[in-house]
């Protein structure tokens, strides 16, 4: 169910291509996020890392007989924020390139683009729309992460069939990789979109303080000065 | 990819190749990958010809084939999307075995096969070589940011950590008479997520604490140092050089 592009899939000029973009991209996440975490960031982006590595081995059932598994970039970004979100995503994509062999050393940049940039934009950007035009409340959160994640599945897999229209290594007609790709990822989306949701809502009732992007929601704490009542 | 990733590829040995400083062999792969993918699909032999490097690799660092073939299995869902392009792809129709199929998509999904086949089994070589934690030494000596290798050190360290918590959860669910089975178990298993989440930022938190009280202040201290000598490289340079000489006449021959 998973995306991780092999080797030979796409054409050596466009795979090379993909991996400056994403080198470029996973730099500005790199400043980023010192500025959302400091020197917390190595240990609290590791073991984030280590969560969305996990996270991606809890299947779900979709339909079937059928499962999917969560690719984590929205559900990251809204936790810990979106420039730590893509750093623990490329993390992952790198460490399961080279120590797990999944997902061809070539295809890493297309990886990298399809599955942290693309889904954290994507994502990210309209949860941070929803939370400003929505009520302040935990259910609107957990709306605004669906509506993010929702979208920002297919939208990865649109990227990837222009991705593959530019270097693609057979000729398949676009509108029929596009019709494919995207039919199957409005689907895994629904599924990413019920964790996401429910997982950030479950966060912010525990420790709303730990959702990076719903800082603002959580009211803010009043010193009362007035005694309380005596107890009896 | 549904069974996790939970088993490590790296098998210890002491040849020549496992000797070989990492930055040394990620070059030496990514050159080699490179070669394969810009290789023209039509020239069958000059895949022959890696597949033979790749075993004379296999051979020299003593790994057995039944692991590699074992773990080429990663590849399977593009495998079956290989399987189709033949009847989807465009141009000229040509009949196989009596069904009329696409030339092009046939050309299409023996270069997906060969090409994804041959960088699987050079990254698997890679893993089963390199330890993972000498492996990102390599990347950080390769002028990889050393936030971004700290980050991936951090989340091999860990991940046996939140995988166990992960499973520990699983049993508790299963404890409880907790069985996925539509759609609306993603409740139940998003909700241990959540829990997840807390537990492992919450040991990153206390992880950062350790780290500062014992003087952490934004470096790793280096405890082993690979550096690489030009005899190392030009060793390892063998691999690639030997690859783009093929896809050099891959190019040429008609």
């Amino acid at each position: 169910m998973g995306v991780h592009v092999p080797d030979g899939f796409i054409n050596a000029p466009v795979s090379v291509g993909a991996g400056v973009v994403a080198a470029a991209g996973v730099a500005l996440a790199l400043r980023g996020a010192r500025r959302e975490l400091d020197d917390r960031t190595a240990p609290l982006a590791g073991l984030t890392a280590a969560f969305i590595f996990a996270a991606q081995m809890l299947n779900f059932p979709v339909a079937g007989g059928t499962s999917g598994h969560l690719l984590g970039g929205t559900l990251a970004a809204i936790l810990v924020g979106p420039y730590t979100g893509v750093l623990c995503v490329s993390v992952v994509l790198l460490v399961q390139g080279l120590v797990f062999a999944d997902g061809g050393i070539t295809a890493l940049g297309v990886n990298i683009v399809n599955m942290a940039l693309v889904t954290v934009v994507v994502g990210y950007g309209l949860f941070r729309l929803l939370i400003r035009v929505l009520p302040r409340s935990r259910a609107s959160a957990a709306a605004a992460s669906f509506v993010g994640a929702v979208v920002s599945v297919p939208a990865a897999a649109v990227v990837f069939t222009l991705i593959y229209a530019l270097g693609g290594t057979t000729d398949v007609s676009i509108g029929k990789v596009a019709t494919a790709m995207i039919g199957v990822h409005v689907l895994i989306g629904i599924g990413e979109a019920l964790i996401t949701a429910v997982t950030v809502s479950s966060v912010l009732a525990i420790r709303p303080d730990l959702v990076y992007g719903a800082r603002g929601l959580a009211a803010p704490l009043e010193l009362r000065t007035e005694p309380a009542p005596a107890a009896r | 990819m549904g069974a996790g990733h939970a088993h490590r590829l790296y098998v210890a040995g002491a040849s020549p190749i496992h000797r070989l400083p990492p930055q040394c062999k990620l070059v030496a792969v990514l050159l080699f990958v490179l070669a394969v993918v810009a290789t023209p699909r039509e020239r069958v032999w000059a895949f022959a010809g890696y597949a033979v490097l790749l075993a004379v690799v296999a051979a020299v660092a003593r790994i057995p084939a039944g692991l590699v073939l074992r773990r080429v299995v990663i590849e399977v869902p593009f495998v079956a999307f290989a399987f189709l392009l033949p009847f989807i792809a465009e141009g000229e129709r040509i009949a196989v075995l009596g069904v009329r199929v696409s030339e092009d998509g046939l050309w299409g999904a023996w270069n997906i096969l060969a090409k994804g086949t041959l960088g699987v089994v050079a990254s698997i070589l890679l893993a089963s070589t390199t330890e993972p934690r000498v492996l990102l030494l390599g990347i950080e000596r390769l002028r990889a940011p050393q936030l971004l290798t700290q980050i991936a050190a951090f989340m091999l360290r860990y991940t046996d950590v939140v995988s166990a918590e992960l499973a520990r959860m699983r049993t508790a669910r299963a404890a409880r008479g907790f069985e996925a089975r539509d759609l609306r178990a993603t409740r139940v298993l998003a909700r241990s997520l959540g829990a997840l989440f807390l537990r492992s930022y919450e040991r990153g938190e206390r992880v950062h604490l350790a780290m500062v009280s014992r003087g952490y202040a934004g470096r790793m201290p280096a405890t082993a140092d690979v550096g690489a000598t030009a005899a190392q490289w030009s060793a390892a340079a063998v691999l690639p050089a030997v690859a783009a000489l093929l896809a050099a006449a891959a190019w040429m021959v008609p």
